[in-house]
């Protein structure tokens, strides 16, 4: 877990700082400088028509971009989509799942809905969903986020049906306490450990689910730098250049990899019965 | 549709073409009677119907599907069970390690550094593309080898997991006890009595795979140039082909759903206590 948080600092650093990393704009491009190997100096024009002598650590791309700019900002695309669509989820999963275990009426009517959802694999909601709205980020975060809302609520209204059993509840109904004071106040907070894990697990999946979206091309915009777009505009050249997939692909697959290993320690710390099992 | 320099007229008359005039409650009902009559309607891109396009690119998609289950399924499960056998050490260590990474290295990056490793610097298989059977069963199947191979590693990561932990517990029950005492072989206890035990979950967690399998299918044909129905997703969406894209989802989601009531039934045949 020390490590999963650790590397995650390190790249919420490495996202926040990117300006001062030795990168360049990751928009610029210049046709002088396309396709260079990793390690490669040559020239950048900046916006203004100034060349800027730079050293390529991860090589250019078939535009003459800067990889190691568009990697290092592209931290920043993937952080925000999943720790958004973990935020949007829980939020809507939660408010449904307190509804549905709480309020006996709506219980039936809500879960048969988020069976329906369930029923499609999230990837394919979340194509349609982008391709129903253009993508943009907003759009994308919510597009990752709906697929996930079922299992929150689910796992929330698992939670209420187990916690409304509670003396502390019964004391709060015998005194009078409005509905939502008791599912905001009193059930909710004794819900918060699973749905961290649970959050940590929505976010690695967003992550994951952001660049396969852009990858095929139907998730951000091409010149938006997104760990995504430059595998999926380094695809073409892959034979003669593996660079352009490999490196964000290695910071891809290692953040969701760290976000991974925090979620398992969350959960082995929050809830040891379950820690030796699964 | 109807290109750049349409007159208001052409376009008006395109959008009662399509019923895209009438109101939106209307236009869902007569969609929802068509479905149910098997009329997925006709692709704005492709120009054929929907149904007709989907029975086409059919094929490429079952045969990755059912290889990357076949080879899932053979793998995991011996790996599952070995390291609940060898609870706690270095077998069960290495598979556990193995699976969170499964789990978090995306289904393109693998693919690509498969075809890297494989088809680049050994040149065992081809980079990628796709035969049909009907072209011989050998280069159909050499063009299977290695989407089948990329898309089954997080498969096996899930179903080697769950597999450990319902063997685990099988394993803690009085009747292994009683089946060691008797002097049965080792082999014979874990399969007949803890894996026998356990195959319900594991049953489960199969089903459920079928979600991130349809997912993984969608990247897989579009790395290796597969003419499935994953790529044809991805070619609708960005054709914003409307009709191809609910006709896909809805065949997908109905394959989801077809399964998993399969795998509920397979509960009473493996396990006698439950009956429907």
């Amino acid at each position: 877990m020390r490590i999963g948080g650790f590397f995650l600092l390190l790249l919420v650093v490495v996202a926040l700082a990117a300006p001062w990393l030795g990168t360049v704009d990751p928009t610029l491009f210049d046709a002088a400088s396309r396709d260079l190997k990793p390690g490669a100096s040559g020239e950048i024009m900046t916006l203004e028509g100034d060349m800027l002598k730079h050293t390529f650590l991860m090589g250019s791309d078939s535009f003459g971009r800067d990889i190691y700019s568009r990697v290092l900002y592209g931290t920043r695309v993937s952080l925000m989509v999943g720790l958004s669509s973990a935020l949007v989820a829980l939020s809507f999963g939660i408010v449904l799942g307190l509804s549905a275990g709480y309020i006996r009426w709506l219980d039936g009517l809500l879960m048969r809905v988020m069976d329906g959802i369930m029923a499609i694999p999230a990837i394919l909601i979340a194509i349609a969903v982008v391709a129903l709205w253009r993508a943009s980020l907003p759009t994308v975060i919510v597009a990752i986020a709906i697929p996930e809302i079922p299992r929150v609520t689910r796992l929330v209204r698992s939670l209420v049906l187990s916690i409304r059993e509670e003396p502390y509840v019964e004391a709060a109904v015998a005194l009078g306490t409005r509905a939502p004071k008791i599912m905001f106040g009193h059930i909710l907070p004794n819900c918060i450990a699973p749905l961290l894990v649970q959050g940590t697990y929505i976010c690695a999946f967003a992550i994951l689910l952001e660049a396969i979206l852009s990858f095929l091309g139907v998730g951000l915009p091409p010149d938006v730098p997104t760990w995504g777009n430059i595998m999926a505009e380094g695809r073409v050249q892959f034979v003669a250049y593996p660079h352009n997939v490999f490196f964000p692909g290695v910071f891809l697959a290692v953040t969701v990899l760290a976000v991974n290993i925090l979620g398992d320690g969350l959960r082995d710390t929050l809830d040891p019965k379950m820690a030796k099992r699964v | 549709m109807a290109g750049d320099a349409a007159t208001s007229e052409q376009i008006a008359s395109i959008r009662a073409g399509l019923g895209l005039d009438r109101p939106i409650v209307v236009q869902f009902g007569i969609w929802l009677a068509k479905v149910l009559s098997g009329d997925l309607g006709q692709s704005y891109y492709f120009r054929i119907g929907v149904a007709t396009l989907i029975g086409q690119r059919l094929e490429p998609t079952f045969a990755l599907s059912t290889l990357t289950i076949l080879i899932a399924v053979v793998v995991s499960i011996p790996l599952g069970v070995v390291a609940a056998w060898r609870f706690g050490g270095w077998f069960d260590r290495a598979l556990m390690g193995f699976s969170v990474l499964g789990f978090s290295v995306p289904v393109f990056v693998l693919a690509y550094l498969l075809i890297w490793l494989v088809s680049l610097q050994l040149g065992w298989l081809p980079v990628q593309g796709y035969m049909r059977i009907a072209d011989g069963f050998w280069p159909f199947l050499r063009h299977l080898i290695l989407p089948s191979v990329t898309l089954s590693v997080i498969y096996i990561a899930l179903i080697a997991r769950v597999t450990r932990a319902s063997v685990l517990e099988a394993l803690g029950e009085d009747y292994i006890r009683t089946a060691r005492a008797k002097g049965l072989p080792e082999l014979r206890v874990l399969v007949r009595h803890a894996l026998a035990n356990a195959a319900v979950p594991i049953a489960t967690v199969i089903g459920i795979g079928i979600a991130i399998l349809i997912g993984g299918v969608v990247v897989t044909e579009s790395v290796y140039a597969i003419p499935g129905l994953g790529r044809l997703t991805v070619d609708a969406v960005l054709a914003r082909d409307f009709p191809t894209i609910q006709g896909v989802i809805l065949f997908f989601s109905f394959v989801y759903v077809a399964i998993n009531l399969l795998i509920d039934l397979s509960y009473a045949f493996l396990d006698p206590r439950i009956r429907y």
